[in-house]
């Protein structure tokens, strides 16, 4: 049984399908067997950031409506043992991603599986739903920025009342906080939101804070999930988020300065 | 208070500003999300049957739902036109 996380976010542009690149690919590293699948029909993105886009041949609706096989569909990723991406539709409307479509893809997979990582689209439609409804555990990825606060804020209510484990009466989905484009400058001369103030509003567990990094944009140009740099800031800050999925404690690093009490509080460390 | 405190808390940083107002509307958002779904209709019959007596506009019949471990309560707000509720 694979465990089913999603990385959601309501708003756009906030880091979810890096995020989702890199935490599967940590996770593979780690020696699990995981598969990271793109929510976003019509916008294909993941591929781009998983270097794979000129691998495509079949994609999550072809595996919807049988005219491929899961193992046409899914590419091995080439750089990372365990890792296989299943690209989303680039040509079809968004409704071909159909509630018992994809839950029979999810059922499929989940049996040779550790883990699936589903990159949601943006918003609070169809896509975004179809995203959400399986997981067993979700991402919420949020800038420290007040619409992307708010919108993490409704995302957090849709998981409590419209996912599946909600439906069902079953154990609540496991909620995580990730902050993303952390700039602790300007946090200390009061221009942007502090971890501190996100999570005195989302109040939820936090699994990471990475850090605004060039290093993001050079490892997209280059196709190359953010992690896999083990020296910038990012992909060491990613590279922790991924232990502590792993239930590991690690203290936060790339955090400078006046939150270090606060800290300590939260992480003994 | 010395002369800086003074310019300190007259001018607030502009992420404690938008601290402040997020607090305020996902407060106000997460209370309408735990409304029952049965709501909007209620406040609109309560509208129907009010202004067979009264003329009131939309907004000033407010209907809200509040649970407590024990017991819920419903609390009904109506506003009434001034010379309604002011007699002569
Ligand atoms: N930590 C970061 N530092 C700098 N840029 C980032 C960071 N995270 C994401 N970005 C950039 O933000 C943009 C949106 O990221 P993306 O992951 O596509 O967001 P989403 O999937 O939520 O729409 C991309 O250009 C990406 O390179
Ligand atoms: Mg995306």
């Amino acid at each position: 049984m694979a465990r089913i996380i999603v990385v959601t976010s309501g708003k756009g542009g906030v880091g979810k399908t890096t995020t989702s690149a890199s935490i599967s690919t940590g996770l593979a590293q780690r020696g699990y067997k995981t598969a990271v699948i793109d929510f976003d029909v019509g916008l294909r993105n993941l591929d781009l950031i998983m270097n794979c886009e000129r691998r495509v041949v079949y994609d999550f609706v072809n595996v919807i409506q049988g005219e491929a096989t899961l193992n046409q569909a899914l590419i091995r990723d080439k750089r990372v043992e365990n890792l296989f991406i299943l690209p989303a539709s680039q040509t079809r409307d968004k409704e071909a991603l159909t509630a018992e479509g994809v839950q029979k893809v999810l059922d499929e997979m989940s049996e040779t599986f550790d883990y699936l990582v589903c990159d949601s689209p943006a918003g609070i439609e169809h896509g975004a739903l179809m995203a959400l409804y399986h997981a067993d555990e979700a991402i919420v990825v949020t800038n420290p920025e007040v619409s992307s606060v708010r919108d993490s804020d409704r995302i957090l209510g849709i998981l409590q009342s419209k996912s599946r484990r909600a439906e069902q009466g079953m154990d609540p989905v496991k909620e995580h906080l990730l902050l993303t484009r952390y700039n602790s400058e300007r946090v200390e001369r009061g221009e942007m939101l502090s971890l501190e103030d996100v999570n005195d509003i989302l109040s939820i567990s936090l699994l990471g804070v990475i850090p605004e990094s060039q290093a993001v944009l050079n490892a997209s140009n280059q196709g190359s999930p953010v992690i896999l740099e083990d020296e910038s800031e990012a992909g060491g800050a990613y590279a922790d988020a991924v232990a502590r999925l792993l239930g590991e404690e690690r203290p936060l690093r790339f955090l400078d300065g006046q939150k270090k009490g606060f800290l300590k509080r939260m992480f003994g460390g | 208070m010395s002369f800086f405190d003074y310019f300190k808390t007259k001018k607030k940083s502009s992420a404690s500003v938008a601290k402040e107002r997020l607090q305020i509307i996902v407060a106000h958002e997460r209370n309408t999300r735990e409304q029952p779904d049965y709501l909007p209709e209620l406040q609109q019959e309560l509208l129907a049957v009010i202004r067979r007596y009264v003329e009131i506009e939309d907004d000033q019949v407010q209907v809200q739902l509040d649970r407590n471990d024990s017991c819920s309560v419903l609390e009904l707000n109506v506003t009434l036109p001034e010379e309604v509720a002011d007699p002569q």
